[in-house]
């Protein structure tokens, strides 16, 4: 049981994700948001929304790239820079961690399969898309390969 | 109209909070605000649209138990409610005016799909997407 005043302020910093998840994000800032501490931020934000904060950045970081390939025609570079990667290598790892393919894959795919989704606001949409990753990318990776943790996605918790 | 949806219900934490924001800020006005002991029938419209009134309620005894109230309390906080569409006339200038009374944006004035649309939240956590209409 929370308190709702405390979720209140932890929805605070989940909307400020939702609305610049390019952004750097440290615990620091996500706290500074909710006007609580550091350490209790990372644990009650995962006890009111079931998943690690960084982990619920990384889920909306590849809702907007996979919705920037299916939609525009941006290179992949650019793609991986605006969803707020640092190298196109992280993000295609990444990427292709989460969604089992590669960027490139997705990108034929989707333009492939005609979507008429407008009547859907795009907030809806967003969240529908969304991975839903109830595994660290990097424990999913560990059971798959049994490979290092890269640090850029390595969970706070 | 005289047939349809009349009356939808949202929780809010706090009614006179919520009053304040959809009145003051919204631009809503007081249908009914009738009150039996601590049981409260809130309700507000949007001043062009008579026949529907929106409600603002308090989740509790005795309509709701206290520990479903703590559920739908904290459902609410977390912003896990449905969501909501307000349609104006222009987004950008309705932002600028409840941006200016104080209104919680979560999205700024964004133009997509020949629309242009902006979110934002009341006090209590529950969710609005103000889209423009065409």
């Amino acid at each position: 049981m929370q308190d709702p005043e405390l979720l209140r302020r932890l929805l605070r910093a989940k909307d400020r994700m939702d609305a610049a998840s390019q952004e750097e994000w440290p615990v620091s800032r996500l706290a500074r948001v909710s006007g609580v501490s550091e350490a209790h931020f990372a644990r009650s934000f995962k006890e009111a929304f079931g998943v690690p904060p960084h982990r619920y950045l990384l889920t909306l970081r590849i809702e907007r790239a996979k919705a920037l390939l299916r939609d525009t025609d941006l290179p992949i570079t650019e793609i991986a820079f605006r969803t707020g990667w640092k190298s196109l290598g992280t993000f295609g790892r990444t990427f292709r961690d989460v969604t089992d393919e590669s960027p490139g894959d997705f990108r034929s795919r989707a333009k492939a399969t005609p979507h008429d989704l407008e009547s859907v606001p795009a907030c809806f949409l967003h969240a529908a898309h969304r991975p839903d990753l109830t595994i660290a990318v990097s424990e999913k990776r560990r059971q798959e390969a049994g490979g290092t943790n890269d640090p850029d996605t390595t969970e706070v918790t | 109209m005289s047939q349809g949806v009349q009356v939808v219900g949202l929780y809010v934490s706090d009614q006179d909070e919520a009053l304040a924001f959809y009145t003051e800020k919204v631009g809503f006005r007081v249908h009914t605000d009738a009150r039996n002991g601590n049981y409260r029938w809130l309700t507000v419209q949007h001043p062009e649209q008579p026949s529907f009134q929106l409600g603002l309620f308090v989740p509790g005894p005795p309509t709701v138990d206290e520990a479903t109230a703590q559920t739908l309390r904290e459902a609410v906080a977390k912003g896990a409610m449905p969501p909501l569409v307000l349609v104006v006339a222009d987004v950008r200038a309705t932002f600028d005016r409840m941006k200016a009374r104080g209104v919680e944006f979560t999205q700024e004035p964004v133009e997509r799909f020949g629309s242009v649309d902006a979110s934002f939240r009341d006090p209590a956590g529950n969710g609005w997407k103000l889209v423009q209409a065409r």
